[in-house]
């Protein structure tokens, strides 16, 4: 493993420039009080354009990589170490990292969108390409040999055929006379750089492409690993924050009186609508936060009816409209069909609801150097933000990433972070803020509730002549997605500030479900009004896969219904219909593994018995990435409840760069996927989230794991490598309603596909 | 505010603390033991756990003047002489977890449970962890490390 990698990553140290830099690591509990008093310094984030802003060597060998990307859980500072290492002939255990500071780190736009390797690992290999270049032709020059004579082994360059003439990177390093300006290209999840070094070719690769051993495992299953909840800066304070008695209630008054006997209490904080309570310590917080008596307006009645939710959808007047397929004459075709479908798919809101509450350090200077510790997965946005926030220059914040509790979008850290800044600016000094339950699970971001409607027409043959869909949804970024603008936070929103960043992003047959070659096929995707406007506890934004899993469920639901019209077997009819090599042969092999029973569905004798058992499938394509998913499932007919007996799943993101951490990544969005499409339903009244923890937001637990779980990898070695992080979650939802199908003729098209509604669908079959 | 005495990993803690405080703070901000995490504050996830003679306990529902006197043991007092504990060692090898937050509650209540229960059965792997949340979804790791740890529990017996 890495030496003291989670150490380095959050001690501060000196820039001194150049190649060569000296770590000191001194152990300790606590982060240093990185700036005590005002300074003047400013912590601007590097200039991407040189080679020490990615990439340093220091003197005892070990090569520190810099880079603007956080490691959310799935194996990403791994698969970078394997990169670098591949790239510069040193061992993996020799590389290691700063992720997500933004003064020490180049502006990568932070995590999202399964890109991290895809697109965010290419300055990396290109940064180190480079530097084993330099450091070989600087080499050559010390041994008296060409450079094509030279060869590198764990760090060490030597002449082959004369093992006594040799010189270590470190020794190479420290000379300081290299050029290392590189050329920049592109910015954000985009940025790039080159240099004249080039990369290998990929059929050499001897460290890409094994399972080396996850770097941040063993400190954290050791117990030695510090995640954001851990930061402790010398006298810092505990806060928690007190949210409004529902949507657009206004604060009446607060009566410190309440909260003051409590040992420990130091203030409550008032700014508008954003009310915290700041404490000496943490337990003296949580119980102000509920002490402290607080009177607010009455709510707005901003909600519909949980039960009336869908019928809001549909009636609501889209804020915009998007068409996202279109072939032939779809309306025209439809109309002139033999036999006609039209079914309706229902997706609720869904919580990022992570393992831990959001939790955040802020330590504010308004007249020096802010520094905030978040585990959002964008900080140079985070920076971006707080700096408008606090209205001062942006290379006066510092953000520095240390990893949370699981992150799968935007889950809401980014809103625990304002809260840290908001409340450490009031009181003048380093708050800690850690969310309660209620404060993730009812007001954290969610993942927007899908409406699609779909119709399909066969003709006299049974052939597919048209298919039509529409989506009405809530935007996936009512709240942005980048968190990079003042109002994007849920405390600045309550302290009067306005959203002004949200974007329209649809929920789109084409692009998170997989288009088929069909001759007449329309699509179109409507966004529909947020339901309030300001710190609203059902704001929508990014969640794992973005309405992939909602999108995706109503269109491969679909598939298997035009199929089953049809009296084709759900697998022969999608391989008939698609073009796509990759697309057909992750369906291929997933079946093949699977052992797929070739028929239509659903079986027979599907009607009889108290368990019924069933085989479905689906299909994800997602920016170069290609999975096929098989479920095997039970249901109990009687109580309706249905059990996941098994999963294949065959994934095909291109070039692999570390199997067994795509193995476990692949497994972990199977398992959360199938909690999604058999649990997850964010609740809510006229004015609240009534979603509040784990009993009211139910997700998989150990009775739900499927007995069986089979990942098959389809390498490809040829293509560059794409995005693992989401696509396998996608087709999981579609997966199961289609075996749930199989085993029993019931189509349920509402998610989650709770015991009431696969009984509901189940009687509806009985009386039709 | 009063002064009580833990023993915490098998040293000897006196710590100033309101008797009525959970344990997973008085662990954390007093003793900056950073494993028992905070998941709910309710016992509904497990993230909290510690073991207390020998039980997995919810932590953050727990006042510490209930625990005066017993012996508590946190993920950082699982290794043994400075070796990691085989139940650490079987999750290693299997490369369990994404962002292993949760983690603490899994490894302590595995360790509980083999204790007990050297060879447990599937369905009694399951019932004693149905009270545990894993957010990220990394169950099939973390039954194969169980079933790791089983098995070289019973090797080395």
């Amino acid at each position: 493993m890495a030496p003291k990698t989670t150490l380095s990553r959050r001690e501060f140290v000196r820039d001194t420039g150049g190649l060569l830099i000296d770590f000191s690591l001194a152990d300790s509990g606590i982060v240093p009080r990185l700036l005590a008093a005002a300074s003047p310094e400013s912590f601007a984030t590097p200039s991407p354009s040189r080679l020490d802003a990615w990439l340093r060597i220091g003197n005892d060998g070990i090569v520190h990589v810099f880079t603007g990307k956080p490691e959310i859980g799935m194996g990403v500072e791994t698969a970078y170490a394997q990169i670098v290492a591949e790239e510069l002939d040193v061992s993996v255990d020799h590389v290691d990292f700063v992720l997500g500071d933004t003064a020490r780190t180049a502006n990568q736009g932070g995590v999202g969108g399964s890109t991290s390797i895809m697109m965010g690992a290419k300055p990396l290999r290109n940064a180190a390409a480079n530097a084993r270049y330099l450091l070989t032709q600087l080499a050559s020059s010390r041994l008296g040999a060409p450079p094509e004579q030279l060869q590198v082994k764990d760090g060490i360059v030597s002449v082959m055929g004369d093992a006594s003439k040799k010189i270590s990177y470190a020794d190479l390093a420290s000379a300081g006379e290299l050029n290392d300006a590189l050329k920049v290209s592109g910015e954000g999840f985009g940025l790039n750089v080159e240099g004249a070094g080039k990369p290998k070719d990929p059929s050499t690769y001897k460290i890409v492409g094994t399972s080396a051993p996850r770097v941040d495992l063993p400190p954290k299953i050791l117990g030695k690993y510090k995640y954001v909840t851990d930061v402790r800066v010398e006298g810092m304070l505990h806060g928690r924050v007190i949210r409004p008695s529902g949507v657009g209630a206004t604060l009446v008054s607060v009566d410190e009186n309440s909260a003051k006997a409590i040992p420990g209490y130091v203030k409550a904080v008032v700014n508008g609508n954003f009310v915290g309570v700041v404490a000496e310590n943490e337990w003296a917080a949580v119980q102000a936060a509920k002490a402290l008596k607080v009177t607010w307006t009455a709510p707005k009645q901003a909600f519909p009816e949980q039960q009336d939710l869908y019928k809001h959808m549909r009636a609501a007047a889209p804020k915009a409209s998007k068409e996202t397929l279109k072939q032939g004459d779809a309306a025209g075709a439809l109309a002139n069909a033999v036999k006609k479908l039209e079914a309706t798919y229902e997706c609720p809101f869904q919580s990022h609801a992570t393992m831990g509450p959001g939790c955040a350090v802020a330590d504010v200077h308004m007249d020096g150097v802010t520094t905030v510790w978040s585990g959002g997965q964008k900080p140079h946005d985070l920076q971006k933000g707080f700096s408008q926030l606090l209205r001062v220059p942006i290379d006066t914040v510092r953000v520095i990433w240390m990893e949370d509790a699981g992150s799968y979008g935007r889950p809401g850290f980014e809103d625990a972070a304002a809260d840290a800044v908001l409340l450490s600016q009031a009181v003048g000094k380093p708050v800690r803020v850690q969310w309660m339950r209620e404060d993730m699970t009812a007001w954290g971001s969610k993942g927007p509730a899908v409406l699609c409607d779909l119709s399909a027409g066969l003709d006299a043959q049974g052939e597919v002549s048209a298919v039509q869909f529409t989506s009405r949804a809530f935007s996936g970024g009512e709240t942005h997605f980048r968190p990079d603008a003042m109002g994007n936070y849920l405390g600045a929103q309550l302290t009067g500030i306005p959203n002004t960043t949200g974007v329209d992003e649809f929920a789109q047959w084409g692009v998170q479900a997989p288009p088929y070659s069909f001759h007449n096929i329309h699509a179109v995707a409507h966004v529909i009004p947020a339901l309030y406007g300001t710190a609203s506890p059902l704001r929508t934004t990014h969640l794992r896969d973005p309405e992939g899993p909602a999108t995706s469920f109503a269109v491969e639901s679909f598939m298997d219904e035009i199929a089953a019209a049809a009296g084709v077997d759900p697998l022969d009819f999608r391989l008939k219909y698609l073009d796509e090599p990759r697309a057909k042969a992750v369906l291929t092999a997933a079946a093949q593994k699977a052992g797929w029973d070739r028929r239509p569905s659903p079986k027979k004798n599907s009607a009889s018995g108290e368990i019924a058992t069933g085989r479905g499938i689906g299909l994800s394509t997602r920016n170069g990435t290609y999975v096929g998913t098989v479920a095997e499932v039970e249901v109990n007919r009687r109580t309706g409840a249905v059990r996941v007996k098994r999963f294949v799943c065959a994934h095909d993101c291109g070039l692999i760069i570390n199997p067994d951490a795509l193995r476990t990544t692949i497994e972990a969005n199977l398992i959360q996927s199938m909690g999604r499409t058999l649990k997850e339903e964010v609740m809510f009244d006229r004015s609240n989230v009534t979603s509040v923890d784990w009993r009211t937001y139910p997700v998989a637990r150990a009775l739900d794991i499927p007995s069986q779980v089979e990942v098959v990898l389809l390498n490809h070695p040829e293509l560059p490598p794409n995005g693992a992080g989401e696509p396998s979650s996608r087709n999981v939802p579609a997966a199961i309603a289609n075996a749930v199908f199989d085993a029993t003729g019931a189509r349920v098209r509402q998610m989650p596909l709770t015991p009431a509604r696969v009984k509901a669908a189940l009687a509806a079959i009985q009386h039709s | 505010m009063s002064h009580a005495s833990l023993k915490v990993n098998g040293q000897v803690h006196v710590v100033d603390v309101d008797p009525k405080c959970p344990l997973l703070y008085v662990l954390r901000d007093n003793l900056a033991l950073n494993n028992p995490r905070f998941g709910c504050g309710l016992g509904q996830c497990g993230a909290c756990t510690v073991l207390l003679d020998g039980r997995p306990v919810r932590s953050c529902q727990l006042p510490v003047a209930n625990v005066i006197g017993k012996e508590i043991v946190t993920l950082e007092g699982l290794e043994i002489a400075g070796n990691p504990h085989p139940v650490q060692k079987a999750f290693i090898a299997e490369q369990t977890f994404q962002c292993g937050y949760c983690l603490n509650g899994w490894v302590l209540t595995t360790k509980a449970l083999l204790d007990k229960n050297a060879a447990p059965t599937d369905a009694e792997m399951r019932g004693a962890f149905e009270s545990l949340v894993c957010r990220c979804g990394s169950h099939v790791g973390i039954f194969a490390a169980v079933r790791r740890a089983a098995e070289s529990t019973k090797r080395s017996a």
